[in-house]
Formats: C-alpha cells, structure tokens, sequence
C-alpha cells in the first residue's frame, strides 16, 4: 500500500497545506468495531424508558387522543348514568363505525401529505350504486357489492391520475369531484330519491351482533394472531442474527389486548335488551373492521408498498431518487382510500337502513378531524390506521354523550371543532419539540 | 507515486460535451478515478462541475463522448444504468426521509423481502454492519429518526447508503458544505475510508483544506473544460486555486 505522505517530495513554503494533518487511515484502521444499537436491546426497564424518552421528545402517537377518550368517557359517565350502560356502548361501537372506516381511508393519502374531499361522496356513490343494482335491476347482492367497489376504485384512480400524473393538486381534483359526485349521485337516485335497503347481510353489519361463542372465538383469534405475529417477527430477527426485545414484552402486549378485548367482548355479550326480546353479543361491526385494520396496518408496516407509502409522504425527492415509482404509490393510496371509502359506505347504508341523494356527503371532514385527532400529522409520512380508530372514537364518544345530555347540535359541532384544533395544535407543539429538543451532535 | 500505468481507472471519461441549447456547459472533458483513490473534483461556480455529475448519475445524459467503465465502454443514460453498474452519488441535499429511520432510509427502493414483507431483521443487521465497517461511532441506534439526527450523522447515513450495495464509484457533491469543523473532520475520516475499503471516490468541493486532507488526485475545470489533473502531493493551495480562477495554466503531464 503506497502511503498518500509522500515527505521525500521537494518541500515548498506553500506546498500542500499542513501536510502533516492530511488524514490516513492506518490510525483508525485497528481501532475495535464500535457495536450499534438498534433500539432493541435491554431489559423491560430500559425499553420502557425508552419509550417515555421518545414520548417526551415530541413523538407521541395516539396517546394525546386516548388520554382524551378516558377524560370524555370519564365526563359523560358521571354526567348522564345511561353512559356506561352495555346497550350505549354497543351504539357508540356503530356509531362510530362509519366515521372510523372513512377516517381509516383517508390516512393512506393523508400519508402522503394529500387529501380526499370526494371520499365522504365516494362512499354515498358506491352505496347508491350498491342498492339500485339490487332493488332496481334485480342483481345478486354480491354482485353488486363487487360492482360498487369496482365503481369506488375507479374513482379513486381517476383521482389519482389528475393528481399523481397530470399534477392538479389533490384538494382542487376531490374538491371538484366533491361537487360532482353529488351530481352523480342525484342522477343516479333521482331528485329526492331514497332507497331501502333490502339485503339483510348488509343491514346485519350494524344492526345484528354475533352468537356470544363467535365473540370468544374473535378474541381468541385475535389474541394468537397477535402473539405469532410476535413470534413471527422475533423468529425472523433470531435467522438475522439481530438482538430482540424482551420477551415479556411480547407478553405484556399480548395479555393487554387479551383483556380489553375481553373486557369488551364479556360486556357485550350480556343482554343489553330493555325489552323483552334479549340483544347479546358482538356486533358484526367489530370483527369486520378488526380484519379490515389488521389487513390496512400490515400492508403499511410490512410491504414495500406501506415503506414506499411513508417515504413518499415524507419526502417525495428523496422517493424518487430512490428508485420508488412516486407516481404509481400515489394514485395507489387514492385507490386504497376510495376502497375503505366504499366500505364505510355500505356501513353507513347499512346503519341507517336506506341510501339517498345526499348520503355521505357530510362525513368527510369529521374523517379528516377523526385522523388528525388520532394524531396523524396532515403534512404526511407520520400516522397509523389505529390513530384513525381512536380519533375516531373521540369524535364519536362526543356525539354520544353529547347526545345523551340532550343538548343541542350546535354544541355538539363546537366541541367537536374545539377537539380538533386542540389535537393540531397538541400535534403542532410535538413536532416543534422534536425539532428542537433533541440533542443534535 | 505516478498514477500506476497497470491500473484500469473505474471510471474514464474522455471528449465528453453536453450543451444547453447555445450554451456549451462541458466542452471535451476528461476524467479518471481509481479504485481506491478520492479524487477531488474543484471549479468555480458555473465550471461544470454538477453538469459532469449528472451525466455520471444518468441524470443527463452527454451529448458526446466516452465514457468507459472498468475499461469497458458503456453508454449511461438512464439512473438506472448508474447504479447498475455500481454508480452511487450522494446528492448535496441529501435525500433522505426525515420521517423514516436510518435503516429505513439506507434501504429505500431497494429494501430486503422475505414471503413478500420486509426483512426487517436482515436490514437492521446490514445497515448495522455498514456503518461499522465504516468505523461510525456517531451513531447509537440505527433505529433512530433521521429527523433526529445531525447534519454530520444525516451525511453519515447518506454515504453509508451509497455503499450499501457494492458501489464500485461513488460521487459525493460538497459533503461538506452544511457542517461544523468537527463533523467536517468524521466526514472527511469517512471518505478516506470509503476510498480505502477499495471504492473509487470523486469528491466535489469549494474547501481547499478540504481537498488538500482528503484528495489523492485533483482535477479543474475551467469553463467546462479540464485544465488540471494533478496528483495532491504534487501540487499546492496557489496553483489550484491559480488553475480554478483561470490565472494559471497547468504545464505538467496530464494523466
């Protein structure tokens, strides 16, 4: 190896500036291999400090939204005794059904700093579309569901196509499809025109509940699905030769989901009837959309797409030099939210029992609120499919209580408004701390 | 210590030119990098320096010219024929998401996949393994946020990404433009090693310490044409900058 010092060389006055400093590496070179961490070692202890460090640094996910849920939850109870009764709960689970769907749709493209006016009308369009195929034109109701989120979807690409390869901002296209969906909607349903729906699998969504041995069942697969995920992963990390987590976390995460789900599932599994005819069990909602955010959070955090999806969201430049196909990600997350805008659809339609001209028109900015009251961050790249959830149960546990005061609904919006300006600027403030407080070296 | 005549250079350019519209930007440039050597690309503002850069990273294609590589004359046109053929730059803004972590971003477009999800384990271990064959020490978690991290650490992570995978070439554009004296130092430390691990280095830099600490071979381009390519020990501060500012003209064999 030829040595870049070279003092045979003639020396000048002004050769090579302190020549002498000129860096080599023979004196690093033998230096022991640091070891990096990766976040995962140490005990319980350390990994729970760890945590609380981030959380006070700014990065706090959806705790701001549940700790507001327990407040609310908390008011309500000792505000109206019909709160905590089994038979609101089971309400505040439909009730909040819908928004939660809608909300869930829209983090994907909320992820990636855009926004979907049209997905609240997508929805109303898709259910539109749903029970005149079945009342008016006689089809199968599978057929017609397969049909209304293939009419859901193609909105979504059509979306995706203004904003990803022409390049018309997302506000200005969904806003005008917003506006023109509605058309769509009046001359598809007619002036007025309200339609019942007649197929009893979609009305069962929100309105029938489970065998209370099917709701064991749910809780018993949600709980091994959650610890061979686990396992799953620690596996994988063992084959890489990469340090895992203590297994008692596995264990403290498991057994909390095994007992607020089953808090949840024993509850409703009572009879919550007033009347004579007893009401038990778990409502179809739940487990329908249990799957939907199981599929949603693992497409997100485990496939290349859901990598892509955050990167794009966070900065599209470096997305783009990296190879990522920055427009094929984006007209996919529009697509992705207008499927999750169908389904939200065909839960409203089966809550209320009919579709009109107007359906879901109204929904959309409570989604918006829902996601960001969660704690997804509206500049994209931060947020999850659970944020959306929670968030949406604070918006719906305001209607709910709110409700059960008996207060008007004037109330009902400047709460909600207040909710939601209070969690962007909880959001606002944590992202200034994880700006500046961290330690820069 | 002549640039060994044995030696096949990585990466050779030579007569290359690129216009934009009526304005020759490269008029006939040539240039070389070895494996293992850090050669120093400096000129002036408006030189050519980042339109040479482009054309190495199939951002812009030249108009004319060969370029070999390894000997072999290949045609870059696309950035994919770059990085296929082990052509990394690390762009001055560094193009990094700040909302994903460092091993995140180190695999960005080109992640590890098992059964159809991501190998999480296999790149933590990767990026891991980079960084210290790199000999980082900056760095506690390759798990943080690169929002995070320094403007040093965040070059850190932007070098090591561009030797994740084997690159036979990387280009770094002013590495050191945004940093303080001492990240300036385990930035500098950094390239040096890159070099050493046996990669071919072109380093783009205004800072003459800079190049004097790091470079073995430095080149000038003066108006889009290559005026000097001089070995580091065989020069000094005031012919460089002589060569950079056009009031000197370099006299000496061109490698």
């Amino acid at each position: 190896m030829t040595t870049p010092i070279d003092t045979s060389s003639p020396a000048e006055a002004d050769k090579a500036p302190n020549s002498a400093s000129r860096i080599t590496t023979t004196a690093t070179s033998n230096l022991a291999v640091t070891i990096i961490g990766t976040g995962q070692e140490g005990s319980v202890r350390d990994q729970f400090a760890g945590y609380f460090s981030r959380v006070r640094g700014g990065d706090m996910g959806a705790l701001p939204a549940l700790g507001g849920f327990l407040v609310l939850s908390i008011l309500f109870a000792n505000l109206n005794p019909y709160f905590l009764t089994t038979l609101n709960m089971a309400n505040l689970f439909q009730q909040a059904g819908t928004l939660m769907m809608l909300s869930m749709a829209l983090v994907f493209v909320i992820l990636i700093a855009e926004i979907d006016l049209s997905a609240g009308v997508t929805s109303g369009v898709a259910a539109g579309v749903f029970v005149l195929l079945v009342n008016t034109y006689k089809f199968e109701w599978v057929a017609a569901l397969v049909i209304s989120f293939v009419v859901g979807v193609s909105i979504g690409s059509l979306i995706g196509f203004f904003v990803a390869k022409i390049g018309v901002p997302s506000f200005v296209v969904t806003l005008g499809l917003f506006l023109g969906l509605q058309g769509l909607q009046l001359v598809l349903l007619g002036e007025g025109g309200l339609y019942r729906v007649e197929t009893p699998q979609i009305l069962s969504i929100m309105n029938d509940s489970m065998e209370p041995w099917a709701g064991w069942l749910m809780l018993v697969i949600v709980v091994v699905v959650a610890f061979g995920m686990g396992m799953w992963d620690r596996v994988r990390r063992t084959k890489a030769g990469v340090t895992n987590r203590p297994m008692a976390l596995l264990w403290i995460r498991v057994g909390a989901i095994a007992v607020g789900l089953g808090v949840v599932v024993y509850l409703l599994n009572l009879n919550r009837s007033v009347s004579v005819k007893a009401i038990m069990g778990v409502p179809y909602v739940i487990p329908i959309s249990l799957v939907i955010l199981f599929i949603g959070t693992f497409i997100l955090d485990r496939t290349r797409f859901g990598r892509h999806l955050y990167a794009v969201g966070g900065n599209p430049e470096a997305a783009r030099r990296a190879g990522i196909k920055v427009t094929q990600v984006r007209i996919l997350a529009f697509m992705a939210c207008s499927f999750l805008a169908v389904v939200s659809g065909i839960f409203d339609a089966s809550r209320i029992g009919s579709v009109d001209s107007g359906s879901g028109k109204t929904l959309v900015l409570s989604g918006v609120a829902a996601a960001v009251v969660g704690g997804v961050s509206l500049f994209g790249g931060r947020g999850r499919l659970s944020n959306a959830v929670i968030g949406a149960f604070v918006i719906a546990v305001i209607d709910n209580g709110l409700g059960l005061l008996g207060l008007p609904s004037g109330v009902n919006y400047l709460v909600t408004g207040g909710v939601l300006v209070l969690a962007a600027t909880v959001d606002a403030i944590s992202r200034k701390r994880a700006g500046g407080g961290q330690l820069r070296t | 210590m002549a640039i060994p005549a044995d030696q096949v250079p990585v990466i050779e350019l030579s007569g290359v030119t690129k216009s934009f519209g009526p304005v020759d930007v490269l008029k006939g440039v040539s240039l070389t990098a070895y494996a293992g050597k850090v050669t120093a690309l400096v000129g002036d503002n408006g030189a050519g320096k980042s339109t040479l850069i482009k054309g190495l990273a199939g951002v812009q294609p030249y108009d004319n010219g060969v370029v070999k590589f390894n000997g072999e004359v290949v045609t870059l046109h696309s950035p994919r024929d770059a990085s296929s053929l082990g052509i990394e730059v690390v762009y001055q803004d560094l193009a990094l998401c700040e909302n994903l972590d460092i091993v995140q971003n180190m695999f960005l477009g080109r992640e590890e996949m098992g059964l159809g999800t991501l190998e999480e384990g296999v790149m933590e271990r990767e990026a891991a393994e980079t960084l210290q064959s790199l000999s980082v020490r900056t760095v506690k978690s390759v798990r943080q946020k690169v929002s995070s991290l320094s403007g040093g650490q965040r070059q850190t992570v932007a070098i090591a990404r561009s030797v994740l995978k084997k690159a036979k070439l990387v280009i770094l554009d002013e590495p050191t433009a945004a940093l303080g004296v001492a990240q300036t130092e385990q930035v500098l430390h950094l390239v040096r090693r890159l070099a050493d691990s046996g990669v071919a280095v072109i380093i783009i830099s205004h800072n003459l310490v800079d190049v004097f600490q790091v470079a073995d071979y430095i080149s000038v381009l003066y108006l889009g044409q290559m005026v000097a390519n001089v070995e580091t020990a065989d020069t000094n501060n005031s012919d460089i900058i002589g060569y950079i500012t056009g009031s000197k003209t370099f006299e000496g064999a061109t490698a």
